[in-house]
């Protein structure tokens, strides 16, 4: 579903991606973690072209984003996306969120829009909140409502970055019970987190990063038990022991 | 003191015989908005555009944005009113330069006024717009990408409707802007307020009375505009954020 | 086009020229040194808690700020000379006129600063006079000591821009007859039949003048404030 071949990206001499491979299959969950500064955020946003990267390739369904002439935008109507802060259009309501880009991008009727957004809605536990703007909810709400709104496009697969770093923690799971929801219906996913609670309930492998370079590629039982390398290995003992 | 005060004089029969001074007062009033209101049109169309160019990715669309906003924002009003009044009728081809000149002498004043006014307070409205979509979060941008907006539906649905509310404040402050320096367009002649308020002292020898009037005027302009402006930043409010509930 | 340029009458104007730009700079510099101090104790009086202080700071600046400067000029040249001279009884023939006209415009400029002062102290995290007032300092004190230079650090970009600004508006006390630099360029155009020629030399001089200036003031930001 997801080719990643060779990836590298840099700003003037710094570079940001190393050399960066691999892939997630159809259904496939994937986990990135990383210190901060490793390169995650950049490596996916790269898989749908939000970062334009200078070396390498990545293939989604079959589709060079790299490739000056694949229609970006077309591309990412596939691609659902959810972001650290939420991105809800303050300026439109909950409803409103949810069908603009149905109704613009995939030119569905505004009734239909409105229909499958409600929907959704409700599948993430906020019906109630539909006429609310973004501002009047809460952020694990607002992250919920972001979540529905890239399902809304009924994307081919899911990129999740940092999902709930900028939640209160007693947000955190009202958010990670939705993303384990989705796994389980069998969504591609791949998440940038820090959650490795969530990593080992749902992940099928994790990815480790550090400064720019994929460091681990592992399924989830090796990566937890035994990783191989030390940077790895520092990053679970600091992340896990707390 | 010896001075003679007499508010009656604005309801003497003017010079030139056909009004009163109060109709004078009320004509440069008139002249005042109409020209306040046409230059900020031309400022908010022209502004909106620039301002949004001076912030997309195309490096030569935003070099020219901002060359215009450097020229506009560095050279003073009146050297800029004086340049459309007199310069530019000069250098047009003769055909429609001498056209021009012989045309209505007070829509030649009020077309420069209009112009200047206009282009001037562009640029500063581009700034302010500007400064607004910058001001977005980055995420916001790349949430409306994600969701497969083209960069112009991104601008169009997600950065310009809330720029724009953020942008309101500034741009009361240059709404209010334009009725102020409309008062420089006086310098070449056109009777607006300010005109006529000197023209009253030359005409009645009630020096006080005229300018009190005349800027008392101004302040009621300046009062209204706020006014009007406040409702409608409460109007266009966001619930849960900047002014709304 | 059909205009035929003839520069020839500025090289010989330049002594004149610049006689004008030196009043024009003499101005500036006057209306920026009386615009902050007086700003800042208009600042001062508008955040003070002596209720009458705060409204007369208030009045001031937004009558100053509501009226135009080119309205606040003719009142300065034509009407306060008189108003001066009966109340101090200057004897008549004694020209106030200039003088009074450059005194209006710094007043006028002074309402601006002030309003720039006035963001950049509250611009001072509240807990700074806490802090003051925690060591012992008195109100007076931790104004002068502690937030002033704090305040006028942050300000310096927004205070130099409002220079640049108010260097343009000194080219409208043409209307009270001040030789300045435009006054200058307009009266020898005037009187060579060149006003093309030299209103576009003027308005060159003014773009490089305050373009320079406002470049070396964004570099001057970037410098202390970056990001």
């Amino acid at each position: 579903m997801i080719k990643i071949a060779n990836v590298s990206k840099h700003y003037g001499s710094f570079q940001v991606l190393k050399d960066c491979t691999t892939s997630v299959s159809k259904g496939e969950v994937i986990v990135v973690c990383g210190p901060s500064g490793s390169g995650k955020s950049t490596l996916i946003k790269c898989v749908n072209g939000l970062e334009p990267f200078q070396s390498g390739e990545i293939v989604v369904n079959g589709i060079s984003v790299g490739d000056p002439k694949t229609n970006l935008s077309k591309l990412r109507a596939q691609v659902g996306m959810v972001f650290q802060n939420f991105e809800l259009f303050p300026h439109m309501s909950i409803t409103q969120n949810l069908a603009i880009a149905q109704v613009k991008v995939l030119k569905r009727s505004q009734d239909e829009a409105m229909d499958k957004g409600l929907k959704l809605l409700d599948r993430v536990g906020l019906k109630a909140q539909a006429d609310k703007f973004p501002g009047q909810l809460s952020g694990g709400q607002q992250q919920r409502v972001a979540i529905a709104r890239a399902l809304a496009m009924d994307p081919i697969c899911m990129l999740f970055d940092e999902p709930t770093s900028a939640l209160d923690p007693e947000m955190v799971n009202e958010v990670l019970d939705v993303m384990t929801e989705l796994a389980h219906e069998g969504m591609t996913m791949m998440c940038v987190t820090h959650e490795m609670g969530f990593a080992k309930r749902v992940a099928n492998r994790v990815i480790f990063m550090d400064q720019g370079a994929i460091v681990e590629d592992d399924s989830k039982e090796t990566f937890f038990a035994n990783p191989r390398s030390q940077r790895a290995q520092n990053f679970l003992a600091k992340i896990l022991h707390h | 003191m010896g001075y003679q005060w007499n508010w009656g004089v604005f309801l003497q029969p003017s010079a030139s015989g056909d009004d009163t001074y109060l109709g004078w007062m009320f004509a440069g009033f008139k002249m005042t908005i109409a020209l306040s209101l046409s230059a900020w049109v031309m400022a908010l169309l022209l502004g909106a555009l620039v301002g949004v160019l001076r912030t997309v990715p195309n490096k030569t669309l935003a070099g020219i944005a901002t060359a215009y906003v450097e020229l506009f924002r560095n050279v003073p009003l009146l050297v800029q009113l004086f340049i459309w009044y007199f310069v530019l009728p000069e250098l047009l081809p003769a055909s429609i330069g001498n056209a021009y000149k012989q045309s209505n002498p007070v829509l030649q004043q009020f077309l420069a006024s209009m112009v200047c006014l206009g282009l001037f307070t562009s640029a500063r409205v581009a700034e302010q717009v500007r400064a607004g979509i910058n001001s977005l979060p980055k995420g916001q941008k790349n949430a409306g990408l994600a969701l497969g907006f083209t960069l112009a539906q991104t601008y169009r649905f997600v950065m310009l409707p809330m720029a724009f509310r953020l942008v309101v404040p500034p741009l009361t402050s240059e709404f209010l802007n334009i009725f102020k320096n409309s008062a420089v367009c006086s310098t070449i002649g056109l009777l607006e307020l300010a005109a006529q308020g000197r023209q009253l002292v030359d005409y009645t020898a009630q020096p006080y009375e005229s300018f009190i009037a005349v800027t008392l005027s101004y302040i009621i302009i300046n009062v209204t505009v706020m006014t009007l402006m406040h409702r409608f930043e409460k109007r266009i409010a966001v619930p849960g954020y900047i002014g709304g509930k | 086009m059909t205009y035929e340029f003839d520069w020839s009458s500025i090289p010989g104007a330049l002594p004149f020229l610049w006689d004008g730009m030196k009043i024009s700079l003499v101005i500036t510099a006057q209306a920026v040194v009386i615009g902050i101090v007086w700003g800042t104790l208009l600042a001062m009086m508008r955040l003070s808690s002596v209720k009458p202080l705060s409204w007369f700071a208030a009045g001031y600046v937004n009558l100053f700020r509501a009226v135009p400067l080119v309205m606040v000029l003719l009142w300065f040249f034509l009407i306060v000379p008189e108003f001066v001279g009966q109340l101090f009884n200057i004897p008549k023939g004694t020209d106030l006129r200039l003088s009074s006209a450059m005194a209006g415009f710094a007043l006028f400029e002074a309402a601006y600063y002030s309003e720039i002062i006035r963001a950049g102290i509250q611009s001072v995290p509240k807990g700074q006079i806490a802090a003051a007032s925690a060591l012992g300092m008195n109100y007076a004190q931790a104004m002068r000591l502690v937030v002033l230079p704090q305040a006028f650090r942050n300000m310096v970009p927004l205070l130099l821009t409002q220079a640049i600004i108010l260097f343009q508006d000194t080219s409208l006390v043409y209307v009270s007859a001040l030789a300045d630099f435009f006054g200058a360029a307009y009266k020898v155009g005037d009187r060579d039949g060149r006003l093309v020629e030299l209103l576009l030399f003027a308005g060159a001089v003014y773009f490089v003048i305050c373009f320079s200036a406002s470049q070396i003031v964004k570099r001057l930001q970037k410098k202390y404030h970056p990001a």
